[in-house]
C-alpha cells in the first residue's frame, strides 16, 4: 500500500482558471482535496467606503467596476435603490431601454461564462465563438453609450442616452442571428459526450444546502427551486413580458450549463418582446432635481443579475450622499459554498466546480 | 429715418435710462424658510401583519425582546423589528424554525455605523411564504459584541467576517472570525465614521 502525505498547495491569486485574483489554499492528500480555503480581497477597492463621500450620480461609475462582466445590472441596482427612496416615476422609454440593455448584458455575461468555462475544462473552440457573439453585443453598447464594459449608462430617473437612429433595428438583427447561433451551440456542446462525462454528477448539492448558503441565480435554480426575482418581485417593467424560468433537476455542473443557456434564450425572448412594444417617442430621463437629496430612511432592493440576487442596502440621512451603501454581491455569497463542495473532491475537479459557480472577482471583493 | 435706425436709437435711450436710474432693490431681508411639513404617511396596509408578528414574538420571548417595530414604507413595505441584543440568538432560531415564519434564506446582512452605536441589519426571506422581514440589532460602540448566527444561517459566515473586518464588530461564536477583505495586519476598521486613513497624502 502506497503511503500518501497531506500537502498544502496554493492555487492563485495569479491563475488563469480563477477568473481573476482568487487564491485557494488546498490541503491535498494524493489527488483528493481534504480542505480548501478561499482567500479573497486582492481586488478590494473599498467601493462602499468611497461611496460615502460621493453623491449618487458619482457613485454610478464605481458600480461599473464591481461586476465588470455585467455592469448594467450594477448600474441599475444603485439607481433603483435611489429611485425607490425618492419614489420617482421613470419614463416609459427609459424603462424599455433599461430592460433591453439589462437582458443584452445578461446574454453577454452568460456567453463569457460559457466560453471561459469550457476553456477551463479543456474545450477551446466554444470560447472563440462565444466571444465573437459577445463582441456584437459590446458593439451595440458602444454605439449606445460609448463604452464596451464600463457603461455608466443608467441615471437616477432614467438612462443617459437615447437609442441612436437604427440601433433598435441592429438589436433586432442581433436577436435573429443569436437565435440561430443558439442552435449551433447546442449542436456543438450540449450533446458532446466528453463534456457530459466531465460535468454530469460533478459538484452536486441539494436544494436545502443551496438555501442554507443563500445561493442565488442559476446556482440556486439548478437544484429545482424556481426563484427568479424578475418573476417573484418584478422590478422595472418585467411584469409585462412573458418568459420562463429554467430550472435544473440534478444540481450538477451540466444542469448549470443548461440553465444558463436556457436563460440566454429567455432573455432573447424578453428583448424581442421589448422591441415589439418599444414606445415611439418620449423622454429617456425623467425630471429629477439637480441635487439629489434622498430623504432620511433606508431601503433594500434586489434584482436578478446574471450571477444571482444583486442587492443594494441604502441608508440615507437626508444628505446628497449616502450614509451607508452596502451591496449584496451574488458572487461573494455564492463563493461561500466552495469549501464545502471541494471537500473530498478530486483535485482535477477544482477548476470545474469553481467555474460552475460563475464568480467575478471584482464583485467578490468590491 | 428708417425703422432700424429708430430701433437702435430707442435701445440706446433705454440703456441710458437704465444707467441713470439707481437700481432699487428691496432691502435684503432674511427670507423666512418655510419648511414644507411632510404630511404624516398613511398607515401601511401591512400594519396588522406587524402587530401580529410583534405579538407572537413577545408571547415567546417576553416584553424586552423587541425594542421597536415599524413598517419601512420605502419599496415593498418591509416589516422591520429592532431586536434587543440579548434576545437576538433565540429569536433568530425561532424565525428560522417556526412553521408560520420559516425565514430560511438570509438575503443580506450589513453593518452600519450610527455614530453613537453600531447596528447589524439582517434581511430575511421566507421561501415558503414568499415574505421578507428586516431585523435591526443595536450594538454598543464601546463593547461591540453580538452573537453570531452562522449556526442558524451558514450564509452569514462571510457576511459577519466582512462586518468584523470593516466595522470591528465581534461576533461571538463565529467559527473563524478573521479579516476577509482587508490585509490581516491592517489597523483600524475602515467603515467606521471616525476612521483616519494612514496614507491620507495619496
Amino acid at each position: 500500500m502506497l503511503r500518501t502525505e497531506e500537502m498544502l498547495l496554493n492555487v492563485g491569486p495569479q491563475h488563469p482558471s480563477t477568473h481573476g485574483v482568487l487564491r485557494i489554499v488546498v490541503k491535498i492528500d494524493g489527488e483528493v482535496i481534504r480542505e480548501a480555503t478561499p482567500v479573497i480581497g486582492y481586488l478590494h477597492r473599498g467601493t462602499e467606503k468611497l461611496a460615502e463621500d460621493l453623491n449618487y450620480t458619482q457613485i454610478i461609475p464605481y458600480t461599473d467596476r464591481m461586476d465588470y462582466v455585467s455592469a448594467m445590472s450594477n448600474n441599475y441596482v444603485l439607481v433603483h435603490a435611489v429611485e425607490t427612496m425618492l419614489k420617482l416615476e421613470i419614463p416609459e422609454r427609459a424603462e424599455y431601454l433599461r430592460v433591453i440593455t439589462l437582458e443584452l448584458n445578461r446574454i453577454a455575461s452568460h456567453l463569457v461564462w460559457m466560453g471561459t468555462y469550457l476553456l477551463d475544462i479543456g474545450a477551446l473552440s466554444p470560447f472563440l465563438y462565444a466571444f465573437q457573439d459577445r463582441e456584437k453585443i459590446l458593439d451595440l453598447f458602444n454605439e449606445l453609450c460609448g463604452a464596451r464594459l464600463t457603461y455608466n449608462y443608467m441615471r437616477v430617473g432614467g438612462v443617459k442616452w437615447d437609442a441612436p437612429n437604427g440601433w433598435l433595428q441592429k438589436v433586432e438583427q442581433f436577436i435573429t442571428m443569436m437565435e440561430k447561433r443558439m442552435k449551433d451551440y447546442h449542436q456543438l456542446i450540449t450533446g458532446n459526450e466528453i463534456f457530459i462525462q466531465r460535468t454530469r454528477g460533478v459538484g452536486v448539492y441539494s436544494q436545502e444546502m443551496a438555501i442554507q448558503y443563500a445561493l442565488s441565480g442559476a446556482n440556486l435554480r439548478v437544484t429545482g427551486l424556481q426563484r427568479d426575482l424578475r418573476k417573484e418581485h418584478p422590478y422595472s417593467i418585467y411584469d409585462r413580458f412573458q418568459f420562463d424560468v429554467p430550472v435544473g433537476r440534478h444540481g450538477d455542473l451540466y444542469d448549470k450549463y443548461l440553465c444558463r443557456m436556457n436563460e440566454v434564450e429567455e432573455s432573447l425572448k424578453i428583448v424581442g418582446q421589448a422591441l415589439a412594444s418599444f414606445p415611439e417617442k418620449g423622454r429617456v430621463l425623467g425630471k429629477v432635481p439637480r441635487v439629489l437629496r434622498v430623504p432620511e430612511g433606508e431601503c433594500y432592493v434586489s434584482i436578478e443579475s446574471p450571477r444571482g440576487e444583486l442587492g443594494c442596502y441604502l441608508v440615507s440621512k437626508g444628505k446628497d450622499k449616502p450614509w451607508r451603501l452596502k451591496f449584496r454581491r451574488p458572487s461573494f455569497c455564492n463563493l461561500q459554498i466552495l469549501p464545502v463542495l471541494l471537500r473530498g473532491e478530486n483535485m482535477a475537479n477544482l477548476v470545474a466546480i469553481l467555474g460552475g459557480i460563475d464568480i467575478v472577482l471584482g464583485e467578490v471583493d468590491c | 429715418m428708417t425703422e432700424e435706425n429708430n430701433k437702435e436709437e430707442k435701445t440706446a435711450q433705454s440703456k441710458e435710462d437704465q444707467e441713470k436710474k439707481p437700481v432699487q432693490r428691496p432691502a435684503a431681508r432674511p427670507r423666512p424658510r418655510v419648511k414644507k411639513e411632510a404630511p404624516p404617511p398613511e398607515p401601511s396596509p401591512k400594519e396588522p401583519l406587524l402587530a401580529e408578528l410583534v405579538q407572537q414574538v413577545t408571547e415567546k420571548l417576553g416584553e424586552q425582546a423587541i425594542e421597536e417595530s415599524y413598517v419601512n414604507q420605502n419599496g415593498e413595505h418591509l416589516l422591520t423589528l429592532v431586536v434587543n441584543r440579548d434576545h437576538w440568538a433565540k429569536l433568530a432560531s425561532l424565525l428560522k424554525q417556526e412553521a408560520n415564519w420559516q425565514y430560511t434564506y438570509l438575503q443580506n446582512c450589513a453593518g452600519v455605523d450610527q455614530q453613537t452605536y453600531f447596528e447589524v441589519v439582517y434581511h430575511l426571506y421566507s421561501l415558503e411564504h414568499h415574505d421578507q422581514i428586516c431585523v435591526h440589532v443595536k450594538v454598543d460602540r464601546d463593547q461591540p459584541e453580538i452573537p453570531s448566527v452562522v449556526n442558524i444561517w451558514p450564509a452569514a459566515n462571510w457576511h459577519e467576517r466582512e462586518i468584523y473586518d470593516l466595522l470591528g464588530i465581534q461576533f461571538t461564536g463565529h467559527p473563524n472570525l478573521q479579516r476577509i477583505l482587508m490585509p490581516d495586519e491592517w489597523e483600524g476598521y475602515p467603515l467606521r465614521k471616525d476612521y483616519q486613513p494612514l496614507d491620507e497624502g495619496v
